[in-house]
């Protein structure tokens, strides 16, 4: 399996599943914040507008530090210091192919329910991920983890009460809310299953599944929610590359000035 | 007693004591203002499309914060006036609906499509930049809530032009592509962005009374004027034009003088028909009706909090 193949072929199998992981880490957050943004100035309220384009902001800075931390890791593991990795050229000049990201961020947007569904299934994740992450051995994920630690805390304060508010509010919102469980309920269980590069990382993927679930059976137990069954099918593929047909319409978009005017400074 | 009332309020407004909301004002003082605040909380609303426009396309991960923030401070900026606007006794309410059913206008400036990412620093440059000669005024403008408002919103305006520019300031030091686009972009916006300060003043029937009531402290002119000015001088450093073959320096008034402003298209977009009057009311007008299910929800789930526990009203949270 190519771990990468953004210019470099001669890193060691760890550097290279290091770099792997830290993109992957910076997808997730950039393809959730860049979802979450497409909510700004057409949110159902104008306070919730801002908080939702906030969530947006912190994720997009989430990535930001881990692209540029990856973006070292590349151009110190090259001999070729030309066409040097950059936060942008990771973002705007890979394909589908080579994002990282779990299926469940790059799903649409829908309604208001099934936003503030994923956001909560996906901030409860990294909640757990970057708990473990803050005592990780590398020290830039450590610090970076430790620093999101703080937003992502809110996140899941923010979308845990609306999901409340959705489950226990009106027969309508209560149907909204089990139509997103249903949509998204399918890519969740990827978030537990490591791909090749996490295998070395240190993390208890069985730990971050315990308390990801317990979180989503309270929340869930409180908007009067049930719990979908635990062995159903589950999609994968996102982190090793096999995406849904959404992510491609994502990067036409977010890539389009990178590619139409390329090499230009914005 | 009516009169002995205004001549109180109007000696608070000529020492430049402030008006507050339980003060006594004449009616046509809080129409006035209901009017003027409801419409600029409606810009700030509707402003945040055309540049919402291109923050799923910014080029840059730094250019996509920068607009994320920029739009979400016009998020901001639209609560702070509605709270003010408020105080005067209209609901956040009502004020949509006057905003969605036509009756209450916003910039016509906003009726604008941004085509380009070149638009985006256009708008923060030339229109955010008109938006703050029209807005510095305003922090000294009688009526307490809506000055306090200025204040905030004009700290935060003069880094959205400082941004539009350096945005533009990278265009017009890149490819020949992107310089042109430049140029494109200020051909399109120049002309729009001078008739922000509505009609000459010959025509504005309102500016006396509102000079009076310290409303407004400069006429429209006198701030286009301040705005060419300016300007002029900025374009030189970005190394582009502004289309006006009649822009010259006045050595004699100590100004730029300016060609003649189409004010037929300036009344025809304020009257419905620019070419994106009916997508920016649309899309807000989507965006309530698409969140009315969320709003009860969120009351209703408020409501049921409260009378399971009176004590503590329910959620902590304020939607």
């Amino acid at each position: 399996m190519n771990v990468s193949n953004i210019k470099n072929s001669q890193v060691s199998p760890s550097e290279g599943f290091r770099e792997a992981f830290t993109l992957h880490l910076a997808d997730n957050a950039l393809i959730m914040g860049h979802r979450n943004s497409e909510w700004c100035g057409h949110g159902p309220i104008l306070e919730q507008d801002i908080a939702i384009s906030n969530i947006a902001l912190d994720l997009i800075g989430q990535s930001r530090n881990f692209y540029q931390y990856a973006a070292q890791l590349f151009n110190q593991s090259t001999n070729q210091p030309i066409n040097l990795a950059t936060e942008d050229s990771l973002a705007y000049l890979r394909d589908v192919r080579d994002f990282k990201n779990c299926l469940l961020v790059e799903q649409p947007n829908a309604d208001w329910a099934q936003s503030i569904l994923k956001q909560f299934f996906f901030s409860t994740y990294q909640y757990y991920l970057y708990q473990q992450l803050q005592n990780n051995k590398d020290e830039q994920l450590k610090a970076i983890a430790a620093k999101a630690l703080k937003e992502v805390t809110y996140h899941v304060r923010w979308s845990s009460e609306w999901v409340i508010r959705l489950g226990d509010g009106t027969e309508e919102s209560k149907k909204r809310s089990l139509k997103a469980l249903d949509e998204l309920w399918m890519f969740t269980g990827e978030l537990f299953e490591p791909a090749f590069y996490e295998t070395t990382m240190n993390i208890d993927f069985v730990l971050l599944k315990e308390g990801w679930t317990k979180k989503i059976r309270s929340v869930f137990e409180e908007a009067t929610i049930d719990i979908p069954v635990e062995n159903k099918w589950h999609q994968t593929g996102g982190k090793i590359g096999d995406h849904t047909e959404h992510l491609g319409f994502i990067l036409a978009e977010m890539q389009f000035l990178q590619r139409a005017y390329p090499n230009s400074e914005w | 007693m009516e009169t002995n009332q205004e001549t109180i309020f109007q000696d608070k407004v000529d020492h430049e004591i402030k008006i507050e909301p339980k003060d006594w004002m004449p009616e046509k003082y809080r129409q006035t203002l209901i009017r003027q605040i409801s419409q600029h909380a409606h810009s700030e609303i509707v402003g945040m499309l055309p540049e919402g426009n291109w923050i799923t396309r910014a080029p840059s991960l730094r250019r996509k914060a920068i607009l994320i923030a920029k739009v979400q401070d016009e998020a901001g900026h639209g609560l702070y006036l509605y709270s003010a606007a408020e105080t005067l006794g209209i609901s956040r309410d009502e004020m949509y609906d006057q905003l969605h059913t036509g009756k209450a206008k916003y910039s016509s400036i906003f009726n604008y499509p941004t085509l380009t990412w070149a638009d985006i620093g256009a708008i923060g440059w030339l229109v955010d930049g008109a938006a703050i000669l029209n807005q510095i005024p305003l922090c000294r403008t009688s009526f307490g809530p809506y000055a306090r408002a200025m204040v905030r919103v004009c700290k935060e305006e003069s880094f959205h032009q400082r941004q539009g520019f350096e945005l533009l300031l990278t265009l017009s030091q890149g490819t020949d592509a992107q310089k042109q686009m430049c140029q494109d972009a200020i051909n399109r916006w120049w002309w729009p962005s001078i008739m922000m300060f509505g009609p000459n003043d010959d025509a504005s029937p309102h500016t006396a009374q509102s000079m009076k009531w310290k409303i407004k402290r400069f006429t429209n002119d006198e701030l286009r004027q301040k705005f060419i000015d300016m300007i002029a001088e900025q374009v030189k450093v970005l190394n582009m034009r502004l289309p006006d073959a009649d822009l010259k320096w006045n050595e004699e008034r100590k100004h730029y003088d300016f060609g003649k402003i189409n004010w037929e298209e300036f009344w025809q977009v304020v009257g419905g028909n620019g070419p994106c009057n009916k997508q920016r009311l649309d899309a807000r007008k989507k965006a309530w009706a698409d969140g009315a299910w969320v709003r009860e929800a969120a009351t209703a789930y408020a409501e049921k909090k409260a009378s399971l526990n009176p004590s503590k009203g329910g959620t902590s949270e304020t939607v």
